[in-house]
């Protein structure tokens, strides 16, 4: 096992990059350390699947170096790096018995008999399959197939990390839930090093101690699940996580005070005017109804009621505005004003958060 | 609402069932008829029962055909098979280079039967045609029309030349939809080259091979242009497969009763073959759960 160090990498499909619109995956510095659990968490097409080739060795980056460790195996391939991987879809040698497919990594590598049988008894178990290993992997159900592909996954014991492509797509949602918390409790008891890529944001929180958002080719920001939501360094970590994502309001900011079309809404902190495209955000949750003259007027558009909650749509100068108020509080017909907590709110110039000059009460967060 | 009966619908399919009688229906009878029936000329028939199907599957001349032909079959099955998927397995995956293997591999279904036998019959001379001359030269005396294993291997080579590529394209699409996952996940498995073939390639071409296979089979098991062309059925008749002999016993000999019983016995076990084919490739697509 090894920390795994990406050095200026930047993937492109193309032949002849020019511009930087032709990288899949744009300049990238990064260190995975060893025994973490990390997830890439991005929209479809954004680079996750790129990024975590180019780790396993089924694709060479156009630039830059990935070490493993101290090695540099940028070009060395997958079996050099000893990687293990999970696809999106099930991939079964359809010919073999469950049993034999979850031993063929060991096989090909020359194991001890005794010590693959027993492995494959354990990880059989782990998986829930352990009546099925006499059976022919043919004809099995996705679920089933997609399980032998993780326990396949999981098989070898030396890996130096294991990397999962949004393994449980093809799951029943009632078995994603199960295998995540099993993948979980499996990284607990052998510390590999686990990046797990997907689109789900919930997959992503409940997996991994550090959360990667990618959008655009781009890493836009590494954190706990706790740092993605408090202070998204990112317009997109702000919309993308979160359920509804984060309110974004174009504003003029000077002092502690933005100017959302000509109303003050106060800020948590000081900010000299930052320059480009200027919005404010906040989260729902942060975000309360008022009827008083205070806070930003809004029109209300609807109100929807998830059971845990209610979800407030509202329009805010053709912006759209949403808040998340307690289940069950009537919504009084003049309300119509919307007030932001104010250390709540975090500062955006072209999509990137802006640091206050002097914090208020904003948490402390670590750097990218 | 009401059902209008009207039964002049039927004359619709007059047309079809016509057609079927005069191309399929009518000849089969009148082979049914001769099968049970012998002549000595002037039109005049006897009844003869199933006294030609008995002679035919006690003729030692079938016997030796059929043997001559099952052999035939298994041979070029054996050599076809194999190097299609040899072929399909060396050609390039996409690209320019793709599209003109493609054309190449193709180019020889397109020959019509006879030609092809005329261009082998050809080329295995000696005075003219290359293959025969090269031969000739490295000291091999080449002549398939009297020597019977220079007879069997033009024929085979030339079966080969005209039919490995149908194999190789099709094991070839069978190739092209395997996804890209099954070899990365293999990559990462260690998996050797061979057990790449063994576990994924395969198993995954298996489909289109069985179809490959029943029609190489099938078509080899009927074949009667070529070999008629390049050896005539000879030297003697040890090129002489089912239809060569069945042609010779009916047109040559004119033993019309015999040829039909053999005709209609023929026919029954290309249907049996076929339906054993089906069978198992329609249980293949179940257990796969398609």
């Amino acid at each position: 096992m090894a920390q795994i160090t990406l050095d200026n990498l930047a993937h492109s499909y193309l032949p002849n990059p020019q511009s930087e619109d032709d990288f899949a995956l744009k300049q990238l510095d990064h260190v995975w350390k060893d025994g973490e659990a990390y997830a890439l968490l991005g929209a479809s097409g954004c680079g996750k699947s790129t990024l975590l080739n180019i780790i396993s060795g089924l694709l060479v980056p156009s630039r830059g170096r990935i070490l493993f460790g101290d090695r540099d195996v940028t070009h060395q391939d997958t079996v050099a790096r000893n990687i293990a991987q999970v696809f999106q879809f099930p991939v079964v040698y359809d010919t073999m018995t469950v049993g034999d497919n979850l031993a063929f990594p060991l096989r090909n590598r020359g194991m001890d008999p005794a010590y693959i049988a027993a492995r494959v008894q354990q990880i059989a178990g782990m998986i829930g399959m352990q009546d099925l290993l006499k059976r022919k992997a043919r004809g099995l159900t996705a679920d089933a197939k997609q399980k032998i592909s993780l326990g396949r996954g999981m098989v070898r014991e030396d890996v130096n990390a294991i990397l999962f492509d949004e393994p449980l797509t093809v799951i029943d949602p009632h078995m994603k839930w199960e295998l995540r918390t099993q993948l979980k409790a499996l990284h607990n008891e052998f510390g590999h090093t686990m990046i797990y890529v997907t689109h789900d944001q919930t997959e992503a929180l409940t997996f991994a101690d550090k959360v990667v958002v990618m959008h655009d080719g781009r890493v836009v920001q590494l954190g706990t699940p706790e740092e993605l939501f408090d202070t998204p360094e990112h317009t997109f970590v702000g919309y993308f996580i979160g359920s509804p994502g984060m309110n974004l309001i174009d504003a003029e900011v000077s002092g502690d005070v933005a100017y959302c079309g000509g109303h003050a809404v106060a800020l948590g902190g000081s900010y000299t005017a930052p320059g480009g495209k200027v919005q404010i955000g906040i989260r729902p949750e942060f975000v309360t109804l008022s009827s008083g003259s205070q806070g930003l007027p809004v029109t209300i558009r609807r109100i929807e009621d998830v059971g845990r909650h209610q979800i407030l749509r509202a329009e805010f100068e053709g912006q759209p505005v949403n808040a998340i108020l307690p289940e069950g509080m009537p919504v009084p017909a003049d309300a119509n004003r919307l007030i932001f907590a104010p250390d709540r709110i975090s500062v955006y110039a072209d999509d990137w958060r802006v640091l206050p000059v002097h914090s208020k009460a904003t948490p402390q967060r670590e750097a990218v | 609402m009401d059902k209008v009966q009207n039964n002049k619908a039927w004359f619709l399919v007059l047309p079809v069932l016509v057609l079927v009688a005069f191309s399929a229906v009518i000849p089969l009878m009148t082979v049914v008829n001769y099968s049970v029936q012998d002549t000595f000329g002037n039109n005049v028939f006897f009844w003869e029962g199933l006294g030609w199907f008995r002679d035919v599957l006690t003729s030692d001349r079938v016997h030796a055909a059929l043997g001559r032909q099952l052999a035939f079959s298994g041979i070029i099955l054996a050599i076809q098979i194999p190097l299609g998927i040899a072929i399909a397995l060396c050609m390039p995956k996409r690209g320019f280079w793709a599209s003109v293997c493609l054309v190449l591999m193709a180019l020889p279904l397109l020959i019509p039967w006879n030609v092809v036998g005329t261009i082998w019959q050809i080329l295995g001379r000696t005075d003219i045609g290359l293959f025969g001359y090269l031969l000739d030269k490295i000291g091999v005396s080449w002549n398939y029309a009297r020597n019977p294993v220079h007879a069997w291997v033009t024929v085979v080579i030339m079966d080969v030349w005209h039919w490995t590529s149908l194999v190789a394209l099709l094991a070839y699409a069978g190739l092209q939809s395997i996804p890209q996952a099954y070899y990365q996940a293999a990559k990462i498995d260690q998996a050797s080259r061979w057990k790449v073939f063994r576990y994924i390639e395969l198993p995954k071409m298996q489909g289109v091979l069985l179809i490959a296979i029943l029609l190489r089979f099938m078509d080899s098991f009927m074949i009667y242009t070529e070999p008629f062309v390049v050896t005539g059925g000879g030297p003697g008749s040890a090129t002489s497969f089912l239809s060569i002999d069945l042609v010779k016993m009916a047109l040559g000999q004119f033993d019309l009763g015999p040829a039909a019983a053999f005709s209609i016995m023929y026919f029954l076990v290309i249907l049996l073959v076929s339906w054993v084919f089906y069978t198992v490739m329609t249980n293949l697509d179940k257990a796969e759960g398609r």
